[in-house]
Formats: structure tokens, C-alpha cells, sequence
């Protein structure tokens, strides 16, 4: 499921139009996924997780800019994103079945702030985008 | 309780008490945001949503529906009247699990044991449909669709998918 010249060029260009705010919508989806699977929350012990918390926002910072290092790689995430995957599977030790569920509640936060940008191209184009980006993650798996 | 009967090997009679179907507990929040919202909802217009994009963004869901005819892009899927028929049949479907919150495995049986029996459809596909459910509200109720609102319509739909997968064999 390689992404096509055109399904990068839409995702770029999403990626444009978010702008500054990147940061925001991985906090809100970061928001979603705590509370929508709340076993995820056992990933942040350390955190204070209510809504609006400063400490989720500056995580959810975190995740915005690796997804925009990922945009900017999209020919080569593996390599782009080895750090972080060293990081979530040695350091952290995340189930990677995690990855999927904030990539769905990126998604969901995506569609309700740019309902008129999420058609299904879009976001066929972005599901290809985040499934690429938690191989990559993966990789260090084995 | 309900009573029923049960007739084992040998003729064997056996009575037992149907016990309310307690695995999944729905807050009164969780019940409020569900039922507002689905009232809001166009079944025809969003069942036709959910199950194209279930076939645009995940194609090899096509393999159940090589009867319809033209899947060959997204504007075909999209304008397809069986995908937007269909759709709407299956989004009926779970108004009724709206309906039985309390009662989804008994509500759901006799459409899982043809899903399984019949349809051959891998249960995994019960959980992408239901994130399409939830990824075409957002885009329909962008105001509606708080963090908690989507936490409600994601146990629902995972219910409603278990339910669905409850009489596999």
C-alpha cells in the first residue's frame, strides 16, 4: 500500500493548511484517545491527564512534530522515525496496537475540524499516511 | 427474568433464568449522547457514507459486494446506488442497537449467525465499519462530537461489533 505521488501531494498539502495548529489537533486526539480507550492511559502514569492539562498539551506537541518530520520524509519514514521507534519500543515499551488507536482519533479530530477537506480521497490518502507512519514505529519491534 | 427452555441430548429439560445481558454497562451520559445524536442523524445519507468510505479507505472490503457493480474509484463508490442502498440498510441495523443498548448480543444474534454463516465476513470488519461510523459523524457534527461524545459512540460501536461476532464458530 504504497503512497501514490498524488496521495502524498494531498497529505502534504493538508499538512500545509494545518499550519501552526498541528500542535492542537494531536492534543485534542491525544484527548480522544484517553477517553475513548482508556487503557492507554497506562502509558502515562506520570502525567496529569485531565482535559486541558499543560502536561497533554506539550505531548501532544511532541506528537505533532514527529508527524511533521514524517510528512517531510514521506520517501523514507523508516529512517526518518528510527529514533522515536528505538525510543517507544525500548525505552517505553508500547504495545504498538496503541499506535493505531491515536492514529483513528487523529483522524476523527482531522474530520470534524475540516469536514469540507475530508473526502474519502483524503482520507483513504490519510489512513495509507498513519498506517506508514506506525510500520515505522514498528520497526524496531524485530 | 424471563424463563427459558432448553431441551439437551435425551430429552433432557432443562429451565434456566435469561439473565439481562449485563457485559456492557452504558452510563447515563454515555446513553444521553448516543441517543441525541443518533436523532439527528440522516440514515440514508450517512449509511451511504459509512459503507463507501468502508470501501474506499480499506479496499479489500470490496471482496463481500462483487455484485455491485461499478467499485473502480472513489466517485463510483461514492455515487454507487447498491453501496448508498446497502448502506443505509446496515446503518438501519444499528438503530436498533441505539434501541438495546442494554441487550446488543441477543438484539444482534440472528445477524451474526448470517454474517457467519452465510457471509463469511471476518469480525475485524465489524470494527472498521464502526470506526467509519465514528469518523462520518465528526465530519457531519463537528460541533456535537466532543471527546466525550466520541468515547460513547466508540463503546457503542465496539459493542455492536462484539455482538456481532458473539455467535461465531
Amino acid at each position: 500500500m504504497v503512497l501514490s505521488a498524488a496521495e502524498r501531494a494531498a497529505v502534504r498539502a493538508l499538512w500545509t493548511k494545518l499550519g501552526s495548529n498541528v500542535g492542537v489537533y494531536a492534543t485534542e486526539a491525544l484527548e480522544r484517545t484517553f477517553l475513548a480507550f482508556p487503557t492507554t492511559k497506562t502509558y502515562f502514569p506520570h502525567l496529569d491527564l485531565t482535559p486541558g492539562s499543560a502536561q497533554v498539551k506539550a505531548h501532544g506537541q511532541k506528537v505533532a512534530d514527529a508527524l511533521t518530520r514524517a510528512v517531510a520524509h514521506l520517501d523514507d519514514l523508516p529512517t526518518a522515525l528510527w529514533a522515536l521507534s528505538d525510543l517507544h519500543v525500548r525505552q517505553l515499551r508500547v504495545d504498538p496496537v496503541n499506535f493505531k488507536l491515536l492514529g483513528h482519533c487523529l483522524l476523527v479530530t482531522l474530520a470534524r475540524h475540516y469536514p469540507g477537506d475530508f473526502s474519502p480521497a483524503m482520507h483513504a490518502s490519510l489512513e495509507k499516511f498513519l498506517s506508514h507512519v506506525i510500520s515505522a514505529l514498528a520497526t524496531s519491534y524485530g | 427474568m424471563e424463563k427459558q427452555q432448553h431441551r439437551l441430548a435425551f430429552g433432557t429439560l432443562v429451565i434456566t433464568s435469561k439473565l439481562p445481558d449485563t457485559m456492557v454497562h452504558f452510563t447515563a451520559e454515555e446513553r444521553a449522547a448516543v441517543v441525541s445524536l443518533w436523532a439527528k442523524v440522516n440514515v440514508e445519507l450517512v449509511g451511504g457514507e459509512v459503507l463507501g468510505r468502508l470501501l474506499v479507505v480499506y479496499p479489500w472490503t470490496q471482496r463481500f459486494f462483487d455484485n455491485f457493480g461499478n467499485l473502480s474509484s472513489e466517485s463510483a463508490i461514492m455515487g454507487n446506488p447498491k453501496v448508498k442502498a446497502h448502506g443505509k440498510k446496515v446503518l438501519t441495523s444499528f438503530g436498533n442497537a441505539v434501541k438495546h443498548m442494554d441487550d446488543l448480543k441477543d438484539t444482534f444474534a440472528e445477524l451474526s449467525e448470517l454474517h457467519c454463516d452465510k457471509m463469511h465476513v471476518d469480525p475485524e470488519n465489524f470494527k472498521l465499519l464502526g470506526n467509519m461510523i465514528l469518523i462520518v459523524l465528526a465530519t457531519h457534527f463537528s460541533k456535537e462530537f466532543t471527546p466525550q461524545v466520541q468515547a460513547a459512540w466508540q463503546k457503542l460501536t465496539t459493542a455492536v461489533a462484539n455482538a456481532l461476532a458473539h455467535r461465531y464458530h
